[in-house]
């Protein structure tokens, strides 16, 4: 390929990551500046702001409750998608052409959508939910179905379930021992991945925690929001603490995904 | 014949009870009630909600904003996520590789984060606003209008595009372009009639994907403008979370209306690909 090619392809590349990074490096600038207004360069750097943000017990708070809320649904998610998954692939191996339409629900059907629904269905009555945070549990299950189903569905059609099953049984396991310590650890580092995808995804869920919870149990996102008319500069700050923790767990997913081949 | 079921089946199916039941209580049960109740209102049921709808200037203004802004963005998007992925094929593979690992996390820079950087950025008196304004290459630039929030919406679907084609360049090959050269075609004649064509099916459904993306998108305009912009979702979530106009029949009506919308967008995909010989192979 001709100098004049490789020039044009390595400068939209470029292009693509300056656009790609501009508003973060933005960000990131405004959060260490002392004051920036109408220049376009900040007058002086701090790190005031990350002092103020890691100091204030409401943002602790809300970080924590978003970090009990993710790992709680996730913690429901695998409970109840795991034994599916078995079930699926070992018994019932038409049921995943079922379940392959059935995990597109979640995102065909916008979260502003369901919470019309979920509002009327559990604002009162017996299953009164709406304002606490067990019925984020319940739609954070939903939205992380078509990430773990998909990781894990792939995982097992590359494992031999049935083989393995069988050879377990033949030394003697109950189809429960095989299936907890035979086929399990087989799944462990795609379930890895796909918990740490799906959980910097619901870490940057707003939809539902506002429509539904609001600040009657504050998680992150909804903190950002209501923190609108506080110093921007304490926003950046907030906005580039979020960013770091979920790129860390991207990291770790895709460090993962690596060891495996 | 279900009763000939030996008994590891019968356990087999009881482990999906809980499964079934989560699922049916926080995925269909909200969509059953939501497709039950846009039928009813206050004479019975009815189609009264959606003829209040087409009737109102307003909800079709919000109609018609969600769709330029969709429409718009997801073009932009997928032009710019077109260009970008031809070239990571064809540049050196660690470049790639901080692109495409940067695309992934940046994926994930969207809602209210993302709207607060674009204040930061280009509100009215964002850094980037101003340093245009120097250059004189702007007049003004408003981020709570219709174009402003096209540019933002354009920016999340940036790298959602990129990721979903870029593996499917894996079906132009190299020499098709070399061939294509050697008998005489300009760079024109093979991306119209060689790389275009086998690319159809991917850019159509990545196209689907960004157009449903930003249909029901919510958090990144609502963090913008506090729900003052007149779109679909906005119109949805003041009907049942606002402080007056409580009305859930009436949101009903506008879900199955953006529902509608995205099963229209996906049935179209759908014939065009049944269109398009490609997808034989």
């Amino acid at each position: 390929m001709s100098r004049a090619n490789q020039l044009y392809h390595r400068s939209v590349v470029w292009l693509l990551l300056l656009i790609l990074l501009l508003p973060l490096l933005g960000t990131l600038l405004y959060s260490l500046a002392t004051s920036w207004s109408a220049t376009i360069l900040p007058s002086g750097l701090t790190l005031k702001w990350y002092g103020a943000l890691w100091s204030d017990a409401r943002f602790l708070t809300a970080f924590a409750q978003s970090l009990l809320v993710c790992a709680g649904a996730l913690l429901l998610a695998v409970l109840l998608i795991l034994p599916l998954l078995f079930v699926v692939h070992y018994h019932f191996p038409r049921l995943d052409g079922l379940m392959n339409l059935l995990i597109l629900l979640p995102f065909a059907v916008p979260p502003v959508v369901s919470s019309v629904g979920l509002l009327q269905l559990y604002g009162s009555g017996p299953l009164a939910m709406v304002g606490t945070p067990w019925i984020l549990l319940g739609c954070y299950f939903s939205l992380s179905l078509p990430f773990i189903y998909r990781a894990i569905s792939n995982n097992l059609q590359a494992i031999h379930l049935h083989d393995l099953m069988d050879a377990a049984q033949l030394l003697g396991a109950s189809p429960l021992q095989a299936a907890l310590q035979v086929i399990l650890p087989n799944l462990r580092k795609g379930l890895m991945v796909s918990l740490f995808l799906s959980f910097s995804f619901l870490f940057g869920e707003f939809v539902f925690a506002n429509l539904l919870v609001g600040t009657r149990f504050e998680t992150l996102q909804v903190y950002l929001n209501n923190m609108r008319n506080s110093s921007g500069h304490f926003n950046s700050a907030l906005v580039i603490s979020y960013f770091s923790f979920v790129v860390l767990c991207t990291w770790a997913a895709s460090r993962l995904n690596k060891d495996r081949t | 014949m279900s009763r000939r079921l030996p008994r590891g089946k019968w356990l087999a199916l009881l482990c999906l009870v809980p499964f079934a039941l989560f699922f049916t209580a926080f995925q269909i049960a909200p969509l059953v009630w939501v497709a039950v109740h846009s039928l009813i209102t206050a004479e019975g049921w009815g189609l009264g909600n959606f003829s209040k709808l087409f009737a109102s200037r307003f909800y079709l203004q919000a109609v018609q904003h969600s769709l330029e802004i969709s429409l718009y963005s997801s073009v932009l998007g997928l032009l710019i996520a077109l260009f970008g992925s031809y070239s990571l094929r064809q540049i050196d593979s660690r470049l790639r590789d901080l692109v495409m690992a940067f695309a992934n996390m940046s994926s994930n820079f969207a809602g209210v984060p993302l709207a607060f950087a674009f204040i930061i950025l280009l509100g009215f008196n964002g850094a980037l606003t101003l340093l245009l304004k120097q250059a004189g290459l702007i007049e003004d630039f408003n981020l709570y209008s219709r174009n402003g929030l096209i540019l933002l919406y354009t920016y999340f679907q940036i790298p959602l595009g990129v990721l979903l084609l870029y593996p499917a360049f894996d079906a132009l090959r190299q020499d098709w372009q070399e061939s294509a050269t050697l008998l005489g075609a300009n760079r024109w004649q093979y991306w119209r009639h060689i790389a275009l064509p086998v690319l159809t099916p991917a850019l159509l459904g990545t196209f689907v994907i960004l157009l449903a993306n930003a249909l029901g998108a919510y958090a990144t305009v609502y963090a913008l403008t506090t729900g003052n912009f007149n779109v679909l979702p906005i119109r949805i979530a003041a009907l049942v979370s606002g402080d007056i106009n409580l009305d859930p029949n009436l949101a009903s009506a506008l879900s199955m209306l953006l529902v509608g919308l995205m099963a229209l967008i996906t049935l179209t995909h759908q014939w065009l690909l049944r269109r398009s010989y490609h997808v034989a192979r």
